[in-house]
């Protein structure tokens, strides 16, 4: 089955070129690589801050734009992990070991995969 | 079924096609030798047909596919030895996934493993059995949609998959021993249920201390169940029960189960409650009670569960131990905790206290507080008699 890791931070994530940042990447490379040769990962990236988002919307042929995310969450949405695992406890077991886990939190999304149960 | 195709909702189904498929069947062609082995045949052969197109679907259904292996080829004649130990572990560790709500684990526990009907879960839980109905279909629809596995848990994860398990069967006994009118017989229904997943676990999982502790328990507590409850359906506290009507051989095989847990030297907080029961289940009234002992064990306990709660039970042993005035301070000094100053069941026990050191207006106070915070019917009818008690 497939898992979607929504990787939450709940404090603003280190700026570029900081020594917090090069760790926190220097993490995700670790846990990523860990899953890349374990077989489970299929993709997975960081994302830029809710507030480089556009939202958009189609109304009676009109597409409308909105500058930032479609839902303000206290916590920051900072990135996704795809994962191929075996079973749930399979893929709580890797969710738990993103650094997100740690400093913030991990949802564990089941994809819906053609012909899988829903 | 559900332990042979793996699956709740493939087995319920197919458990309804096989039934179907005998109403068309039967009348024409006779009654089976075995209806139930027939039943169980047809309805494990509709599973594994449907498990077999999921399968096709899926390249990745791991519980279809392991279910389809080699071994599970054989007739209906087979089927009940089929059910073996390791499908019942799996299927209760499946039940209690702490993935799940701990109103999900329990109630799918309730109906997947004891067998419960919804109508009755519903009822020991004084929920509506719609809304029970609701919930047990939420539940297995994230088993499935999630992809919780039906199986025991890799070795790393026991202890906290275990403590899963454990708690949800003493909250079903709890459901159950709390309860003193009303549903009664739903109720008890639930201590003997809990009783029996007890047994069971401790069958399938030997040498696992906390899980024969939780027996243990569970034993030594329901031992005590006739006792608990006066005449008029009223709570009736520990010290002032009829001792005569505690069931000697449960307390005999507590206490023996206690031992045996502990002695294996890895204590946790059901070996440790349960060695608190057994303290009460030796002694001969409340005055004969070894209170010493039982403060000990409630200080271990609170290495394993800080809780205020478990606290407040230490410091009414104290009182016991060393006189009312030493276990008021305890309480008074819990009491300054804001959370737990609206937790009436402090208040009934400091006005306990003061009642047995003969202050009538302080213990009538705080039997006041604890009614003004809200406490179960028969505990109020409890307080009420203790009030006319000391106003008289």
């Amino acid at each position: 089955m497939r898992y979607l890791f929504l990787l939450y931070g709940t404090s603003p994530l280190p700026e570029p070129g900081t020594p917090e940042h090069t760790a926190m990447y220097a993490d995700y490379a670790t846990a990523v690589q860990t899953m890349a040769e374990a077989g489970v990962l299929v993709s997975c990236a960081p994302l830029q801050p809710a507030s480089a988002s556009t939202t958009v919307r189609v109304r009676d042929g009109q597409t409308l734009l909105t500058d930032g995310p479609a839902a303000e969450l206290k916590e920051q949405f900072g990135g996704y992990t795809l994962v191929e695992c075996a079973d749930l406890d399979e893929a709580l077991r890797w969710a738990a070991r993103m650094p997100a886990a740690s400093d913030g939190m991990v949802e564990v999304r089941p994809v819906i995969t053609a012909g899988a149960p829903t | 079924m559900t332990r042979l195709v793996g699956d709740l909702e493939v087995a319920e189904d197919a458990v309804q096609e096989a039934c179907a498929a005998a109403v068309a069947q039967w009348p024409a062609a006779g009654f089976p030798a075995s209806p139930r082995a027939w039943l169980v045949g047809v309805a494990r052969h509709k599973a594994l047909d449907h498990l077999r197109r999921e399968a096709a679907r899926q390249a990745k259904e791991v519980a279809a596919s392991a279910e389809l292996g080699p071994g599970r080829a054989d007739t209906a004649a087979g089927v009940a030895d089929e059910a073996t130990d390791d499908d019942q572990l799996g299927l209760i560790f499946m039940c209690c996934h702490p993935a799940l709500s701990l109103a999900a684990q329990t109630a799918l526990t309730l109906r997947s493993i004891c067998g419960l009907r919804t109508a009755e879960i519903a009822a020991a839980f004084l929920v509506p059995e719609p809304t029970m109905a609701q919930r047990l279909v939420r539940a297995k629809r994230k088993i499935t949609q999630a992809g919780i596995a039906m199986r025991m848990p890799p070795a790393a994860d026991v202890p906290a998959r275990l403590a899963a398990v454990l708690r949800v069967i003493f909250l079903v006994f709890t459901e159950g021993h709390m309860a003193t009118s009303g549903q009664a017989l739903v109720r008890d229904e639930l201590c003997d249920r809990a009783l029996r997943l007890a047994r069971e676990l401790t069958r399938l999982l030997p040498g696992q201390p906390e899980v024969t502790g939780l027996l243990a328990l569970i034993l030594l507590t329901d031992a005590r169940r006739s006792a608990r409850v006066g005449a008029a359906g009223e709570p009736v506290q520990l010290a002032d029960q009829d001792r005569g009507r505690w069931d000697r051989a449960m307390i005999d095989e507590g206490r023996t189960l206690v031992e045996t847990a502990l002695a294996a030297g890895a204590p946790g907080p059901y070996q440790l409650r349960a060695a608190i029961a057994a303290c009460h289940g030796d002694a001969a009234s409340a005055d004969d009670t070894d209170w010493r002992q039982i403060v000990a064990l409630y200080d271990e306990l609170l290495r394993y569960e800080p809780t205020p709660v478990v606290a407040a039970n230490r410091a009414a042993a104290v009182a016991m131990a060393d006189g009312p005035a030493e276990g008021l301070r305890l309480l008074h000094d819990l009491a300054a905790d804001e959370a737990l100053a609206s937790w009436p069941p402090l208040h009934v026990a400091i006005a306990e206290l003061h009642r047995q050191r003969g202050d009538a207006s302080a213990a009538l106070s705080a039997y006041q507080a604890a009614l003004e915070l809200g406490v179960p019917e028969a505990q109020r009818t409890f307080i009420r008699h203790r009030m006319r008690g000391l106003k008289s």
